[in-house]
């Protein structure tokens, strides 16, 4: 857009301060130049995300899941709220995920583990400082660790940093972090948004209430369950970032209202658009849908320790009896990736690509008759929110494997207690999971036999794979290992996935961003310092 | 009997004795009911990190792990000193609850000081002219909007005034930082909704109301003396229908403060309805508790004032046969 464009709004703008037009007037003419400003920019529009940073102006979020209980305490936090307006706004880590998924230095300069990757060497950034002037010691890092640690933690961290058995300070910039077992992906650990560095307090423990932070933004205004304010923090540690001046969240729980906001420019983000308003962004030139592939998936789950779930056959026969593609044509809209039996997400570090699992009748009898079955018959139970539309899945997939001879009850279950009584407890349900960003800390909570949450299903070889590439540092080796553990579960395991599904953002074209992380939701948490306004 | 000297003060008296006892038996209930509610605050707050070692963990910390009704009689005992506790995040309950509350009572009394005064002229002007254009206009129109439910008023005002016309903001999130005017412009679309929603209610009640008093014989007597018809309805018939209407309106005043979670649901309104189904959600009792002695509060205050009001304009039902 052009500089007379720019001198009319400015002018219009003025106007309006001093009060020479109304409001309303405003609003009419504002829109019918931004109308013609879009039109004019029709040829440039795919260049949108091409174009170079801007600095200033405010961006204003439109989340869903603020709560009134949410507060500066690093272990309470456990929402994409408190992590991209409190991790990712007012502080830092000691390792940020860039979008591509690689873990870069943010307040760590360089880190070194010793040859089983037990012991970790960080050492620190220089010159950085909290926003109450105090300047980043090795101190800080220790102390914001042990806020997680110790018997009696609720921190939402905890199941990671049980892990470290000692953190000692060398010098005046290094961390020595010490793990029980040797853990590769540990910079990886080091990013989770509870992992934030607090200033450390004298006499230890560490400075919450202050809300000083390393981050790009000062904590302006913050009232619990309703909104959060930031504004730029001058002294950064990042090149020319932040970009905004100010960001602004706005807790809106209910989804045609977060649509109403921002169709109506009372925000410029909202975020999980529900499928069904898709068209009602997508129809209009100032908003785009934003799908950014994630770690999420729904599948339907089994306990292998129950017949007929003990057996791989019964197993594969189910696997083959889902039609994926018709459930997330007429289910999910076309809103998903297509699942294949793996947990790990295609954008993932170590991702291994296998042929595609499709339905087929032919085989699921096959694996049948090799289990000695002629038919089966098994409970699935689901409930509206095992999953988005996990109840149509389930209807759906019923009509599949009757045609190969399996007979699945659907079971409904309410949706109040789901994930307390059935999720865990049934042996064949519906379950909503959001991923882990690296494959061991997935397969480590979810599929080894000791894992918090195993459904019952364990291989010895899995197991034994697992612990190898938690040791291994070389990338090849740790690459086979992985490949082999995706295929043992592909072929093997208790999950049969219908599909992944992207985060999926109702975004104002005003806003400018570059490639989006998708490892965590709102670019990794940490939109604020990333995204610009274009205008 | 102190009931002779003081039969109003005697009736409060009793009628606030019998409330506290309403409010005990609502937070018996309630606390029972969140506790026989699958899931608990640790589940909840953990999410996907609510490992079994760390739901076991927050829920000694908080105490959870003790039976229900020890804790009801812990935080029953608190309660009565006037302490209503923490929330399990850690704040007080009355810095989660307050601030919502005070947004609930000035949408509450800025739509009320509308409502009630117009609702009783238009209740009053029906009456008055019985079977003509404006009583069939109003018992129409007052019937549609009690008719739809209220989201969809909500939806068609937010529809036309702030998607198509422009004129409002569609969300009245309120907060801190604004100015008194800044924040009225703002609320304009939810009092609206809510005028919608309960004038037709009080203007029905008030019209019924005078009506039923104008079929009574002094009534006739009045009108045979030749007292113009305008004052037969203000001075003869509205002084005695003022024990009804007083109910009404006791009951829409009850409304404005519990009853409006779904408008404040549409308009991001941060008000305490919110706040309770935030809290029902996190399973955090405590919190569930004070909003609902709060909302008890309201109905058994309101009702408490009419009745007295009711009393004091016909004194025959001081002493009842």
């Amino acid at each position: 857009m052009n500089e007379s464009y720019h001198r009319q709004m400015d002018d219009l703008a003025s106007r309006l301060r001093r009060g020479a037009i109304s409001r309303r007037e405003f609003l009419v003419r504002s829109t019918a130049l931004l109308a013609a400003g879009a039109v004019a920019g029709i040829p440039g529009a795919s260049r949108a995300q091409a174009d170079a940073p801007k600095s200033g102006g405010t961006m204003r979020l439109g989340l869903h899941n603020a709560s009134q209980n949410d507060n500066l305490d690093p272990g309470t936090w456990s929402t994409s709220w408190t992590g991209a307006s409190f991790n990712g706004g007012v502080y830092n880590n000691l390792v940020e995920i860039l979008p591509d998924g690689t873990a870069q230095p943010d307040l760590a300069e360089s880190w070194e583990p010793n040859e089983n990757a037990s012991v970790w060497r960080i050492k620190l950034r220089s010159g950085v400082t909290f926003h109450n002037g105090k300047s980043l010691e090795p101190e800080d890092v220790r102390q914001s660790f042990l806020h997680h640690m110790g018997e009696g933690s609720t921190s939402g961290a905890r199941a990671i940093v049980q892990q470290i058995s000692s953190i000692e300070v060398d010098g005046t910039d290094t961390v020595v972090f010490t793990l029980a077992d040797g853990n590769a992906d540990f910079p990886y650990l080091l990013s989770d948004y509870h992992l934030s560095v607090f200033p450390a307090l004298e006499g230890g423990g560490i400075d919450i209430q202050s809300a000083s932070g390393t981050g790009a933004f000062l904590l302006d205004s913050f009232e619990p369950g309703i909104a959060t304010r930031l504004v730029r923090n001058p002294n950064y540690h990042k090149n020319n970032k932040p970009y905004l001046d100010e960001v602004e969240f706005i807790s809106i729980p209910d989804a045609t209202a977060r649509l109403n906001a921002l169709l109506t420019g009372e925000v410029d983000f909202i975020q999980d658009v529900d499928i069904r308003n898709v068209p009602m962004i997508e129809r209009s030139t100032d908003f785009a849908v934003q799908r950014v592939p994630g770690l999420r998936h729904f599948s339907f789950d089994m306990d292998t320790r129950v017949a007929p779930f003990d057996n791989p056959d019964v197993r594969l026969a189910l696997k083959y009896a889902l039609d994926r593609d018709d459930v997330i044509e007429k289910v999910f809209l076309g809103e998903g990736r297509k699942g294949n039996d793996n947990p790990v997400s295609s954008i993932m570090k170590f991702y291994h690509e296998m042929p595609q699992r499709d339905y087929s009748v032919e085989k699921a009898k096959e694996h049948l008759q090799k289990a000695g079955l002629e038919t089966v018959s098994v409970d699935l139970h689901v409930a509206e929110n095992a999953f988005a539309g996990a109840i149509d899945a389930a209807v759906l997939y019923q009509e599949h494997a009757a045609r190969a001879g399996i007979t699945i009850n659907v079971v409904r279950e309410a949706a109040d207690g789901y994930w307390e009584n059935v999720w865990l407890k049934k042996p064949f349900a519906g379950v909503d999971w959001f991923g882990r960003a690296t494959v061991d800390w997935l397969f480590s909570t979810i599929y080894t036999s000791t894992a918090p949450w195993n459904a019952g299903w364990s291989n010895a070889r899995f197991d034994e794979l697992h612990a190898l590439a938690r040791a291994e540092t070389d990338d090849d080796k740790r690459t086979a290992y992985y490949a082999e553990m995706q295929q043992i579960i592909h072929d093997d395991g208790n999950i049969l996935t219908v599909a992944f599904v992207d985060w999926r953002n109702g975004v104002s074209t005003k806003l400018g961003y570059e490639t989006v992380g998708g490892l965590m939701p709102l670019d990794n948490m940490r939109m604020c310092e990333r995204w610009w306004r274009k205008d | 009997m102190t009931s002779r000297s003081h039969p109003i003060l005697s009736m409060v008296t009793s009628r606030i004795g019998l409330g506290l006892l309403s409010l005990l038996i609502v937070s018996l209930v309630i606390f029972s009911a969140v506790s026989f509610l699958p899931g608990s605050y640790a589940s909840a707050i953990l999410g996907q990190n609510a490992t079994p070692e760390a739901v076991a963990a927050m829920e000694q910390k908080l105490g959870l792990n003790r039976p229900w009704f020890l804790r009801y009689v812990a935080w029953l005992g608190a309660a009565a000193t006037g302490d209503m506790g923490m929330s399990f995040a850690g704040r007080p309950v009355m810095t989660v609850v307050g601030p919502r509350l005070k947004n609930t009572i000035l949408l509450a009394s800025i739509t009320a000081v509308i409502a009630v005064p117009l609702a009783i002229t238009l209740g009053v002007l029906c009456a008055r002219f019985r079977g003509r254009f404006i009583d069939k206009f109003l018992s129409t129109t007052t019937l549609a909007s009690i008719s739809l439910p209220e989201f969809l008023v909500a939806y068609i005002v937010m529809m036309v005034l702030a998607v198509k016309l422009q004129l409002f903001p569609s969300m009245a999130g309120i907060r801190n930082g604004m100015d008194f005017a800044d924040q009225l412009y703002r609320m304009v679309l939810p009092i609206l909704t809510l005028l919608l929603v309960i004038l037709a209610h009080m203007v029905r009640n008030t019209r019924a109301a005078i009506l039923s008093v104008m079929a009574s014989p002094y009534i006739e007597m009045a009108r045979l003396k030749g007292e113009p018809e305008g004052r037969v309805v203000l001075r003869q018939a509205l002084p005695n229908a003022i024990g009804p209407i007083a109910s009404v309106v006791a009951l829409n005043l009850a409304y404005l403060i519990s009853g409006v979670v779904v408008i404040e649901v549409v308009f991001v309104y941060p008000g305490i309805g919110q706040a309770m189904i935030d809290a029902v959600r996190n399973r955090d009792v405590p919190v569930i508790q004070a909003c609902a002695l709060i909302f008890a509060t309201a109905y058994i205050g309101f009702n408490l004032i009419a009745d007295v009001i009711s009393i004091v304009s016909n004194p025959r039902l001081l002493h009842p046969r």
